[in-house]
């Protein structure tokens, strides 16, 4: 604590009070290495002799070196960056370990992946989010296989600087002989899988030379110690000047005057007046204006989250991304990508997973395994199926056609995760390499005539109102009265009724679990044509199961679907019993009614929760005109 | 292609590279609009710290020009400094924010408090207890807070999407792989998120954000004479009558202030004369102790957070 009366550094207040503290930038980098390399040392080694420890953290380093230290009751500065208690106890760290520290120079963020078998998986993971991989080796050793498989795992994760740390060179007598043949032969592997002209460093993590300081060990070496290279090194790529990447967020639409798309600068910048389009839609607008918290701006870069809004009322929806028009990403539903694959559960071709890019979400799967890579041997094998830690060349086929850019030219755009559809658990991760049909370049033609277009000519935005719940809770009743106030007000709309949609197109299917999927799958199609056609749908049906009714959310897009839950206790729907159904169910006369012999999922965040035994259907249907007015879909 | 030279502060510069704080705030923003379009109930806890004041302040640039699209909850042990009360009603009132206050009854009819019950107790039962009913009872699937990577050894291995049970337990070996800044906020009924857009933040970049932003926060922070008494080690505010006086003690009147907010009696003073946040800032730069140090909560043992978080403790 500080003592009473202290004062402060007057070079540090000054600095403060100039403001030129806070004009620091960031670099986020990695160390690799495997177990007993040195890395958790060699960080720990910054930190000390950067001066970088708290009294008390120095505190119980001495106590914990002592009691469990590995450097014979000597300070082991390993234990500095050492995680969770089992992973203490075991004596190997077992994932990401996130590192902070800040010098004159930069604010450094360090993910410290392991190195035992789970490897490829943390590696890919923290170097997808650094700019600089610091690689370690054993100078005893020298380039080993699990070098080449850190090297290998850079090169795919495209970063672009890698330092190479010869450490432990104090157990080989600072031998510069050792320290070149190492050099060497690094080099001469990088330049075969094509990764950037690596920086070699000898150091000695436990004795601090070449680290922070120089040391005396030595002499010879005259290139850049450690912590002043990261200091100065720049890996600004130049994302600034590549074309402009906007992936839309979020629809920002506080009220009727404003609407917003919010998200981050991929890449590039954007300025008030850039003719931009819309992927993977095709259509064109100019930027009105660039927007944040203080008002409006005269530009964003890459790197900075704003908000942007647009000349014309086009439709843009979360995932999509904003480009200019004359530099626009690759739109395909069939992609060429690595795959580093991170389940226990192997992945398998033709397996339907999700597939999340930018913030987008699409049913994927893998269609073929071209191949798969041995990152220890750089051999490419054949493979049916990808197991942990596993790298694979694949095709993939998406649920729809989405926008990217190859990884290489932009790891924002190009970079994909896949997740569980089961378990919802990211399961791998991937890196476009570029688009499999030839189709890719062609861009969707707007069409002339398309849903916004006609929904504007009918002054209301489309959607769905999908009202559930039990046979009598309401369901139909209330849709009816709403569909009457719609039709008053000059709007257009269409009632789907299950009844009535069973007489026709519908009349092939029975009451079996299959023919109620395909039963909501119709209709959720039908739906989805009326959406497109501009109407607001009216979807009446008890669809008792919740999987049923994401399903038929997921065919319309973010915002277009409102879920509608009517609802009555069961007691009350078999007392009004307008069809006479639950006297038959009672009396076994239908089988599997929901309700009776079969459950009824209630919504757990229906948008509209209609309480039928506690207001009149006329109050609930002005309930729900009030909703679609508040929602905009209304004008 | 060039950026143009930055006409106001906070634009890009020529180079086009951000300083720290600017990438820090981006990637901040860019996690709590993440949050807001994967979830359906999304709520922020405020515990009127710097942290929380710091995450306001970045969701209210989020969503500008539109209001906060979810509410702010504050779980309320009852032995708070008087100040964070008086500060968390006004900023809720300057703001318009929606202001949920959440206090463990059952705990208050059992008497629950640090003195009586000790730190261990008190905080389960009035604050990771409170919180997991709170939880539960608002049906809330995601819940923002503002805890650092730095702060302590096992949160820097912390996700900024954290998946919690639907009993809010936290298995460290089954969290999500995150990669560049995709995040998988997918659950199913009953799990939740605790999200932590401040994960990369350290407390010198709060402070610095704070200086820079001019973002309000409760005056305990700055240096200024209070009656203090030692109590384990620790300078000790006097803050009501609820904190017993050993015999022959009496408070000290000192110059101190706090790096941490909590419950008064868990939370140390320290000795400064830093009564501005330039001056904060400045000490911070010069400070030689990390800041869980004048926390009560995190001593009883090494890796005791990681323990209080498998049990919901955020």
């Amino acid at each position: 604590m500080a003592d009473d009366g202290r004062t402060f550094d007057a070079a540090a207040t000054e600095a403060v009070l100039s403001g030129k503290a806070a004009q620091r930038d960031l670099l986020r980098f990695l160390t690799c290495g495997s177990v007993d390399d040195g890395k958790s040392t060699l960080i720990g080694r910054i930190l000390y002799d950067s001066k970088l420890i708290f009294e008390d953290q120095l505190k119980s380093l001495e106590r914990d070196s002592k009691a469990r230290g590995r450097a014979g009751g000597a300070l082991d500065l390993s234990l500095l960056v050492d995680g969770l208690q089992a992973e203490r106890e075991q004596g190997i760290t077992i994932d990401v370990a996130w590192r902070y520290f800040t010098t004159d120079r930069r604010k450094f963020i360090v993910a410290d992946t392991p190195g035992h078998e789970q490897y490829t998986r943390n590696m890919a993971t923290g170097a997808s989010n650094a700019e600089l991989a610091v690689l370690l080796v054993d100078a005893r050793k020298g380039v080993l296989v699990q070098t080449r498989r850190h090297a290998t795992i850079a090169r795919l994760m495209g970063l672009r600087h890698v330092v190479l740390a010869v450490n432990k060179m104090d157990l080989v007598g600072y031998d510069q002989a050792t320290f070149e043949a190492i050099r060497a032969d690094f080099v001469d592997f990088a330049r075969r899988i094509d990764l950037p002209e690596p920086v070699c460093i000898p150091v000695s993590a436990l004795m601090g030379d070449n680290v922070v300081n120089r040391g005396d060990g030595m002499p010879w070496y005259d290139g850049p110690t450690l912590l002043p290279y990261l200091e100065e090194v720049d890996v600004v790529q130049d994302s600034v000047s590549a074309p402009f990447r906007f992936p839309v967020q979020w629809v920002n639409r506080p009220n009727l005057d404003f609407r917003g798309y919010c998200g981050t600068v991929a890449s590039g910048v954007v300025r008030p007046g850039d003719r931009i389009v819309v992927n993977p839609s095709g259509r064109p607008t100019t930027v009105a204006r660039v927007v944040d918290f203080s008002g409006d701006r005269e530009q964003a870069a890459a790197g900075e989250s704003v908000t942007l809004t647009l000349a014309d009322e086009v439709d843009v929806a979360r995932g999509d991304v904003i480009s200019p028009a004359d530099a626009r990403p690759q739109v395909a539903d069939q992609v060429a990508a690595h795959i580093v694959w991170m389940s226990e559960e192997p992945l398998y071709p033709e397996r339907g997973y999700l597939l999340k890019i930018g913030h987008a979400t699409v049913p994927a799967q893998v269609t073929e395994i071209k191949h798969r890579l041995d990152v220890n041997t750089q051999a490419k094998l054949a493979a049916k199926r990808l197991d942990l830690n596993e790298v694979a060349y694949c095709n993939l086929s998406l649920g729809r056609p989405v926008p990217f850019d190859p990884y290489e030219d932009n790891r924002t755009t190009g970079g994909f995760i896949l997740i569980d559809r089961a378990t919802n658990h990211t399961v791998g991760c991937g890196m476009i390499a570029f688009g499999l049909r030839r189709a890719a370049n062609i861009h969707w033609q707007a069409l002339e005539v398309d849903k916004a277009a006609r929904a504007h000519q009918k002054h209301q935005r489309p959607c769905v109102l999908w009202f559930t719940g039990l046979s009598g809770a309401g369901k139909s009743t209330v849709a009816n009265l709403v569909e009457k106030r719609l039709l008053a007000m000059g709007h257009h709309s269409y009632i789907l009724d299950g009844d009535n949609v069973r007489h026709g197109l519908n009349r092939d299917l029975g009451f079996t679990p299959e023919d109620r999927v395909e039963n909501i799958r119709r209709v959720a199609e039908v739906a989805r044509l009326f959406v497109d056609a501009g109407l607001i749908v009216l979807v009446s049906f008890i669809s008792p199961y919740r999987a049923e009714r994401q399903l038929a959310r997921e065919k319309v897009a973010d915002g277009e679907f409102l879920e509608v839950f009517v609802d009555a206790p069961l007691a009350v729907c078999e007392q009004r019993d307008p069809k006479g159904l639950y006297r038959k169910a009672r009396a076994g006369q239908i089988k599997n009614f929901t309700g009776i012999d079969s459950d009824y999922e209630p919504p757990e965040a229906p948008e509209l929760h209609l309480r039928t035994d506690q207001a009149s259907p006329d109050e609930l249907a002005d309930e729900i005109v009030q909703a679609l007015r508040a929602r905009g879909m209304l004008k | 292609m060039t950026v143009d030279q930055k006409d106001r502060p906070g634009e890009t510069s020529v180079s086009g590279r951000l300083t720290h704080l600017q990438r820090l705030e981006a990637e901040s923003i860019h996690i709590i609009r993440e949050v807001v379009a994967e979830v359906r109930k999304p709520v922020m806890l405020y515990s009127i710290g710097k942290d929380s004041s710091v995450m306001l302040h970045l969701a209210r640039k989020a969503f500008a020009p539109g209001p906060l699209p979810f509410p702010l909850m504050h779980i309320d042990t009852t032995w708070k400094f008087r100040e964070m009360i008086t500060f968390r009603d006004a900023t809720a009132r300057e703001l318009g924010l929606d202001l949920i206050v959440h206090i463990n009854e059952d705990g208050v009819r059992e008497g629950v408090g640090p003195i009586s019950h000790g730190s261990g107790v008190h905080t389960d039962v009035m604050k990771t207890q409170a919180l997991k009913q709170a939880l539960t009872r608002h049906g809330f699937d995601a819940a923002f807070g503002g805890a650092r990577r730095d702060e302590e050894a096992s949160r820097a291995k912390e996700r900024v999407f954290s998946f919690r049970t639907g009993t809010h337990k936290w298995d460290p070996r089954n969290q999500r792989p995150e990669l560049w800044s995709l995040y998988n906020g997918r659950i199913k009924t009953g799990e939740s998120i605790r999200a932590f857009p401040l994960s990369n933040w350290t407390e010198l970049d709060v402070w610095q954000y704070i200086l820079q932003e001019n973002i309000p926060v409760v005056p305990l922070y700055f240096a200024k004479p209070r009656p203090v008494i030692q109590y384990n080690g620790m300078w000790i505010m006097v803050d009501d009558d609820r904190l017993p006086i050993p015999d022959g003690a009496a408070p000290a009147m000192k110059s101190v202030r706090f790096r941490t907010l909590g419950c008064y009696p868990l939370t140390g003073a320290v000795e400064s004369k830093a009564s501005t946040v330039a001056e904060v800032v400045a000490e911070m730069l010069n400070s030689r102790t990390s800041e869980r140090a004048g926390r009560a909560i995190d001593h009883d043992q090494a890796g005791s957070m990681e323990l209080k978080k498998r049990d919901g403790y955020f």
